[in-house]
């Protein structure tokens, strides 16, 4: 059975929007449903409305957002690389991006500057793709991608365990295994603001470049020819992964296999279209991260379970499965 | 050993034993008395400190120094520091070391293993604790009347200080990562000495754990007790200035409490009641 892609896309919405529900009613604190939203939505209960207002609407927005950000760089960068394993967390994008954000923290420029923190997870994202392409070209093979990747994801998760390590502050050594797996816990709508304007930005520079990427699934000199500017279309696919996955780290750590299950789950449903899978890899990537985050509060309310340890038991084994498959394929 | 000694000598040294011995308070014990004693943990550090003899203790731990964790970093200062490694605390040639029951197994395996007699000290969890520490640690260096002194002191200080939790206001203790600490801690025997209910004992925390925000914003406390700010940043200290607690406003007061007074169970402890009991005062001005 096929899904038309107008039902797909509203089936992904509504699915994210009653996850998104589920984000707002689970939580350590036991408030009744008619309560909560009394207070979410009409201001009932002073504390009861803190709650509601101020703990879990941000972590439901982030949650939201940032799930949206992941699927839709995986699908861009997948487009962009013609390669389903091109994923922000296998290819080292996350990775380095924490460690922008890290450096950030450490150096105190994000307490004197808030905007520091983004721009510098965002600076990070860049590098890493930027030298991500230098090192596998722009059409990367599949090992030479992967290998960059794990490279690239190495260096960056090691100087960021050092800095960590390095600090005076007794809590910051513990805080890598935050940045390598992530988490939503006591976000505040501090963190909204400052991430929600890099992911929108990112995903408007997205809008122009799928049509592109369409043209670009019959090969380079085929979309060259149908007048696709290869060089535009990089540098907006690239500035747009970067500012997202930039900013989802920043205020969540990095949330990994999101960007490869997603796309990879709806690529069939959207006739591999580039183009129609990114609206759909956003939809689908909240829908998948809000489910991951009521799912940690659910199972370990009182333990910070990390969101990434969700993803990547789920991600994981996709992962390994698309490896046999492309091997299969003999590329 | 006393046999090889010759008369004259053998005749000193009965009466460097007995000035010893006088020194030390503590002639029955003064035969098995540590002469050369290195402490490898932040709290037997302190209670070392405070209770050996001139000349005794030979080396504290580098936590010691640390003005945020010890509450003697100025003593401390006047020992040569280690860093609980087996090898440079065997370089020293205690006869005696002390250590906590949580430090490595390797490092205090290895130590016997050597010959050096190692004493562990267990964290305290509650006063009774603290008083039983500072009992066993006169006994480890031959201080029992010092320590017996302390004691007492300790006890008279507490009493002084004491007010009853029954009635009292409701603290939470919120630290980074939103940890918190039931009553069942030294910390909450803190709280509890300084007249307060305890927040996260209500919450269910009889030891630590984790007290989630929410929880604390609903649990409507009148004084959420937080520890000091460390140097660098961290995130898991960010949930400290989370706007939601901003907005509690005068409806739940916040206090910073000094770490290094809480740690250990020290005497020390009741500096951290005494600083609960002017919060304490202020919330009802």
């Amino acid at each position: 059975m096929r899904l038309p892609y107008p039902a797909l896309l509203a089936a992904l919405g509504l699915a994210g929007a009653l996850l998104f529900l589920a984000s707002l009613l689970v939580g350590p604190a036991a408030i009744g449903l008619s309560d909560s939203l009394a207070a979410l939505i009409h201001g009932q209960g002073e504390a009861v409305t803190l709650v509601m207002r101020e703990v879990r609407l941000p972590r439901a927005i982030l949650g939201a957002a940032i799930g949206a950000a992941l699927g839709l760089s995986g699908a861009l960068l997948q487009g962009l690389l013609r390669n389903p394993l091109a994923e922000p967390g296998l290819i080292g994008t996350s990775s380095s991006a924490a460690l922008g954000a890290v450096l950030a923290i450490q150096t105190g420029v994000s307490a004197a500057f808030a905007l520091a923190l983004p721009l510098a997870a965002l600076a990070g994202a860049l590098a890493s793709v930027a030298v991500l392409l230098l090192l596998s070209g722009p059409r990367g093979s599949t090992l030479t991608l992967i290998l960059a990747g794990i490279g690239i994801s190495s260096l960056a998760t090691a100087t960021t365990a050092l800095i960590l390590n390095l600090s005076p502050n007794p809590f910051a050594a513990n805080e890598i295994i935050f940045w390598m797996m992530g988490s939503l816990a006591d976000r505040s709508m501090l963190h909204v603001q400052l991430a929600l304007p890099f992911l929108g930005l990112g995903a408007l520079l997205a809008i122009p470049a799928a049509r592109s990427l369409d043209a670009l699934t019959l090969g380079e000199d085929a979309a060259a020819s149908i007048g696709v500017n290869l060089r535009r279309l990089r540098l907006l696919t690239v500035l747009a992964a970067a500012l997202m996955v930039g900013a989802a780290t920043a205020v969540a750590g990095a949330v990994g296999f999101v960007g490869l299950v997603v796309p990879h789950l709806l690529r069939r449903a959207c006739d591999a279209r580039p183009s129609r899978l990114l609206a759909a890899s956003a939809l689908g990537g909240a829908a998948v991260v809000l489910a991951a985050d009521v799912a940690v509060r659910l199972i370990a309310p009182d333990r910070d379970l990390k969101l990434g340890v969700l993803t990547a038991l789920v991600g994981a084994p996709f992962f390994l499965h698309l490896i046999l498959r492309t091997r299969q394929e003999g590329l | 050993m006393s046999g090889s000694v010759r008369r004259s000598e053998r005749h000193k040294g009965w009466r460097a034993l007995a000035l010893a011995a006088a020194l030390m308070l503590a002639p029955p014990a003064a035969a098995e008395v540590p002469q050369r004693v290195v402490s490898i943990n932040l709290c037997t550090d302190q209670l070392a400190m405070l209770l050996a003899a001139p000349g005794q203790l030979v080396s504290v731990s580098n936590l010691a120094r640390d003005p945020l964790a010890s509450a003697m970093a100025e003593e401390a200062a006047a020992y040569p520091e280690n860093h609980g490694l087996a090898e440079e605390v065997f370089a020293l040639r205690p006869d005696l070391v002390l250590a906590g029951t949580y430090t490595s197994p390797a490092t205090t395996g290895l130590l016997r293993r050597l010959g050096v007699r190692v004493e562990t000290f267990a964290p305290a969890s509650d006063m009774a604790a603290v008083r039983a520490e500072i009992l066993a640690m006169g006994t480890a260096l031959g201080r029992d009347e010092a320590a017996r002194a302390m004691v007492a002191q300790f006890d008279a200080d507490l009493a002084a200080l004491r007010a009853d939790p029954a009635t009292g206001p409701r603290a939470a203790l919120y630290y980074a990562n939103s940890y918190s600490l039931g009553d069942k801690t030294l910390s909450g025997q803190i709280l509890a000495a300084a007249g307060f209910r305890n927040v996260g004992a209500e919450a269910g925390l009889s030891i630590g754990g984790t007290l989630p925000l929410e929880v604390l914003i609903l649990a409507h406390p009148d004084l959420i007790v937080s520890g000091q700010r460390y140097p660098g940043a961290s995130r898991s200290e960010e949930v400290l200035d989370h706007p939601a607690l901003a907005a509690l406003g005068t409806a739940s007061a916040r206090a910073a409490m000094a770490d290094r007074d809480w740690i250990c169970g020290t005497p020390y402890v009741l500096r951290a009641v005494r600083a609960l009991r002017a919060a304490r005062d202020g919330l009802t001005e």
